[in-house]
């Protein structure tokens, strides 16, 4: 059978595979990819088997640290990245929830102090699946369905 | 260096709240220590709070200290726009030590970021308030001897009382304290503190009204039951006249047993418990004084 890639395949760079089809702008966000001056392709609403539908990023000459891929374990928490070279694949990861969240998400609390001035948000992770996270600041708890990003 | 600074209860070791107790101990014993002469310390009350205020400021004045600051933000370059950061900044160059009040939750962390010195929390939003927690620890070693084994009632509002929370949290450092909640089912002790006194292996109960079980008690530790905590102003209706303590319910308390309450009381301790011997909140007031001196030595490393 003849196959197609719906993204067109990269020569070295990175692949995000398994993204929830309503996180992808979120990633995009989070990884800022906007800014990226990189060749950036991506699919939404592609067939999975795993998760019904999937969303796929690929980035020309770029390759992340796991501390900077992890943020987006709080939208993507089963994404997968594969570092391709040469359009092989030669390594793949699992992104994890990491211990600490700084900046992206607002703290839920009105009355925290990060939503009154410019202060980056910085939480500890008490829970992963679902998100719970403390506030550094307010000590309040952010839940997964509370989550506000910037 | 970031300086050390008191913003959280749990930011003090158990070592730390033993040194407190005892600091405070030698204060009350020799109140005039003249440690803090020839500093300053600015009290930074961003919101107003009369008692906390003059309790630290007669702690720094014995203590031989001169005061900078103000009692509420209207006075200072806040009500011009300053933001906080820029406060603590400025504030931080003239004083050695920072003591602040503000309405807004995490306001008191971020101050100990910026601040070149030592700040104490005393009070940040609904959020913590730890001189408080060790000024009802001192009370209570003060009056039954030790920090360990304390039978503790905590009565009223269980839900948002940021006391109770931070004085639970303080004695899980000490050995088998047993815990006895009394609140009406709209503001019971949250979850998440009796999750992790069950982890701990830690006994409490609960209940909605009071009863003989009190007579169990070490500390009687009195919260006041806020209308505005309730949605349904019924449900307030039925539960504001039961978590009124009075002095008939006293008769058959332990000898030892004391009746604190963090203040201002409205109306959930009857005047008719105030000569009764076992009433020990104007005398728990007085012990705040002898423990904020023993928090300013401990932070600034005078003892």
């Amino acid at each position: 059978m003849e196959k197609h890639l719906k993204v067109s395949a990269i020569k070295d760079g990175t692949v995000i595979d398994h993204i929830p089809t309503k996180a992808l702008f979120k990633v995009i966000k989070i990884l800022k990819l906007e800014e990226c001056s990189q060749m950036v392709t991506f699919g939404n609403n592609l067939d999975s088997q795993a998760m019904g539908t999937k969303a796929i990023i690929k980035i020309a000459n770029r390759f992340f640290a796991d501390e900077e891929v992890n943020k987006i374990a709080l939208v993507a928490p089963h994404a997968k990245l594969n570092t391709i070279r040469d359009y092989e694949v030669i390594e793949k990861r699992v992104v994890e929830t990491p211990t600490e969240i700084r900046g992206i998400v607002r703290c839920f609390n009105p009355s925290c102090i990060t939503n009154s001035e410019n202060i980056p948000t910085r939480f500890e992770v008490l829970n992963d699946k679902p998100i719970a996270m403390k506030c550094f600041y307010c000590e309040k708890i952010t839940n997964e369905n509370e989550m506000v990003f910037f | 260096m970031i300086a050390k600074s008191l913003i959280s209860i749990t930011d003090f070791t158990k070592d730390e709240y033993l040194k407190i107790m005892s600091l405070a101990e030698d204060f009350e014993a020799n109140p005039n220590q003249k440690l803090l002469q020839g500093k300053v310390i600015a009290t930074l009350f961003f919101e107003p709070s009369t008692r906390t205020r003059l309790s630290f400021e007669t702690a720094i004045n014995r203590l031989g200290g001169k005061i900078i600051g103000f009692s509420d933000s209207s006075s200072s370059s806040v009500s011009k726009g300053e933001t906080l950061h820029d406060t603590i900044k400025m504030v931080s160059n003239y004083a050695d030590m920072i003591i602040m009040r503000h309405p807004l939750e995490g306001s008191a962390r971020y101050a100990s970021e910026v601040s070149s010195v030592p700040v104490i929390n005393a009070g940040d939003g609904a959020n913590q308030h730890p001189s408080q927690t060790l000024l009802d620890m001192y009370s209570i070693i003060k009056t039954q001897g030790s920090l360990d084994n304390v039978n503790l009632f905590m009565v009223g509002d269980l839900k948002y009382g940021r006391t109770v929370h931070s004085l639970l949290m303080a004695m899980l450092q000490f050995k088998d304290p047993i815990f006895n909640f009394i609140a009406p089912p709209e503001l019971a002790m949250p979850n998440e503190y009796k999750i992790l006194l069950t982890s701990k292996g830690i006994r409490y109960f609960e209940h909605t009204e009071f009863t003989d079980i009190i007579n169990a008690a070490d500390i009687i530790y009195m919260t006041r039951v806020q209308k505005e905590r309730f949605i349904d102003p019924v449900e307030y209706e039925k539960v504001k006249n039961i978590y009124i303590l009075r002095n008939s319910m006293l008769k058959n308390t332990k000898e030892n047993m004391r009746i604190l309450h963090p203040l201002p009381r409205i109306n959930e301790i009857h005047t008719d418990v105030d000569s009764n011997p076992k009433a020990y909140y104007f005398t728990q007031a007085k012990n705040g004084v002898y423990t904020r001196m023993a928090i300013i030595a401990h932070l600034l490393n005078l003892k």
